[in-house]
């Protein structure tokens, strides 16, 4: 059957428009409005799609998209910034099902009436079969691990990894077998079965801190298995928006973990459990730490020329970021530089922090890059390291055995003054002690992160009057 | 009715590898400019993008003809419409953030100070 020219203008059209849309997302004057092209060309497709297929089966269809549109609607509105990451993960680990979904019934199909299929057509089914089911189950535990419905730390056990390989072995042994044979139903289900195992106990032995870089492997998995439906389909809008989004997320996650300072192969063959598992084996300094109260901390700030602040997820947790806004207002009054330090990994995906000091109308040139700030530090007079940790331990900078050295931190033992605004001595999602808190020139101020500034605010606004 | 004739196919399998590869390569080429700070709303962007595997759940309801292939069908429709739905919402409420900004001149510019 031919397929209508203008069928094919518009899935042009659609590819066009997330071409667009991507390209519209590289600056944040232009973000919101590719985005929406992304939308438009997504819509375009669908109609398309639907206009080729004829009037089938709209009676069940119609009203699962409708359902389905308003309860993603509604969760993505409901939901909190700080829970972003998991919501990506959630929408991108239900994209992963419809793949692996739509490969199982177009292999159910096209073996129907007891036929064979040729090599070509069963590999792609079960690839977008296998990537599927590697990332829905993978993102379901991501989601659950940020969600916290289960411990974020790494779940590790013996012969974690020669058990993974393992089973990606025989599960490239049953795909090899279920293509040579062309058929079998039931060997695809035992496929994606055991797709969907290796799924969970690829991202188990993975800590919190490396949820982002999963995240976005994950990502590109999925984009990868559009594009195999794709294939399967003969459809090239799939293979052009599913490309698009395998590369994005290829590029994304090796920014993240050279951020991070590890090896994108070392992130593709999960050696995470291991780096992780050593992590409380890291010496712990025996120094002292000096606590600080709010009244100290107000004078330090006051009398500061350039206050830098440090921000991590510990902020957004506290849901502090318009408290870290209302100070640095105060501050700015009595004639105070202030300028916020920000990580490519504070928070928990890269530019996490942005979104959420955007969301308190910090203004964006007052945001920095790491590289920018790290020249800074040493005429600051006043640090203040507001629920970050790991991306300002200085033992990535000086303790070799330390299983985040070498990772590119920010220098605030540089400046005169560091005040670590926590909860408690506790560690960090590394796992990893912080002889930042040890150093001479650092204070802690302990207690909930937002509780702690707003009586900084207050002592500030009471007793040094602008 | 089958795959074949339903008349969404516009592609073999060798100009689909053909495209692949321009489009994967143009993929690389767009993000790399992307900078830092728009990562997370590139993710959850291109992430709503991927969400066009919906066209292949369609396809796959339009040619359902039992009972076991409607419930995949409607589950794999489901899937998709919330990634799609979900996708797009998500980055449109981040980038709204971003808005409120006073106008940066572009992305080498938002990063400079004033």
């Amino acid at each position: 059957m031919t397929v209508s020219p203008l069928a094919i203008i518009g899935y042009m059209f659609a590819a066009l428009a997330f071409i667009t849309g991507i390209r519209q997302l590289n600056s944040p004057a232009t973000a919101r409005n590719g985005n929406r092209i992304a939308a438009a060309g997504m819509l375009l497709g669908l109609i398309v799609t639907e206009a080729t297929l004829g009037a089938h089966n709209y009676a069940f269809i119609i009203p699962t998209m409708l359902v389905a549109a308003v309860v993603g609607t509604y969760v993505s509105r409901a939901v909190q910034m700080t829970a972003m990451p998991q919501m990506v993960a959630m929408f991108n680990g239900m994209g992963a099902g419809a793949a692996m979904l739509i490969g199982l019934g177009d292999f159910r199909d096209l073996t129907a009436g007891g036929q064979s299929l040729a090599p070509t057509e069963s590999i792609t089914i079960l690839l977008s079969c296998l990537i599927g089911s590697l990332s829905f189950t993978g993102s379901a535990v991501a989601f659950a691990k940020l969600q916290e419905l289960m411990t974020g730390r790494p779940v590790v056990y013996p012969a974690q990894k020669p058990l993974n390989g393992g089973l990606f072995l025989a599960i490239v042994a049953l795909g090899i077998a279920i293509v040579a044979v062309g058929h079998g139903i039931g060997l695809v289900l035992v496929f994606i079965a055991l797709a969907l195992v290796l799924g969970v106990t690829f991202v188990l032995p993975v800590g919190g801190a490396d949820m982002p870089v999963i995240i976005s492997l994950l990502n590109s998995f999925t984009g990868t298995a559009a594009a195999m439906t794709g294939f399967v389909l003969g459809n090239n809008v799939l293979i052009v928006a599913g490309a698009l989004v395998g590369a994005s997320g290829a590029i994304l996650t090796q920014l993240m973990s050279k951020a991070m300072n590890r090896s994108l192969a070392n992130v593709l063959f999960s050696a995470f459990g291991q780096v992780q598992a050593g992590a409380g084996a890291a010496g712990t300094e025996g120094g002292t730490v000096r606590t600080a109260t709010s009244e100290d901390v107000a004078a330090l700030l006051a009398f500061a020329q350039q206050v830098v602040i440090a921000p991590g997820y510990g902020l957004a947790v506290a849901r502090g970021q318009h408290d870290v806004k209302e100070l640095a207002d105060e501050l700015e009054k009595r004639g105070v530089t202030v300028k916020y330090a920000i990580h490519p990994v504070a928070g928990r995906m890269p530019g996490h922090m942005n979104v959420l000091l955007a969301e308190a109308n910090v203004p964006y040139p007052a945001l920095r890059e790491m590289d920018d700030i790290n020249p800074e530090f040493s005429r600051t007079d006043v640090v203040l390291v507001i629920g970050a940790n790991d991306v300002v331990n200085p033992a990535a900078r000086n303790q070799p055995g330390s299983p985040i050295y070498g990772m590119p931190i920010l220098n605030v033992d540089e400046a005169k003054t560091v005040v670590v605004l926590k909860r408690s001595m506790a560690t960090g999602f590394a796992g990893i002690d912080n002889p930042l808190f040890y150093e001479p020139n650092t204070l802690m101020l302990f207690g909930d992160a937002r509780d702690s500034l707003q009586k900084l605010t207050a002592e500030i606004k009471h007793e040094y009057p602008a | 009715m089958i795959l074949a004739d339903v008349g969404v196919s516009n592609a073999t399998l060798a100009e689909g590898l053909f495209v692949f590869m321009l489009a994967a390569f143009l993929g690389f080429v767009l993000i790399s400019k992307v900078p830092a700070t728009l990562h997370t709303p590139l993710m959850s962007g291109t992430n709503a993008i991927h969400g066009i595997v919906l066209v292949g759940a369609l396809t796959v309801a339009a040619v359902a003809n039992d009972a076991a292939a409607d419930v995949i069908a409607v589950i794999a429709v489901f899937l998709g419409t919330m990634n799609v739905v979900g996708g797009f919402v998500v980055t449109d409420r981040m980038l709204e953030m971003f808005k409120k900004r006073p106008a940066p001149g572009g992305d080498k510019d938002a990063q400079k100070p004033r």
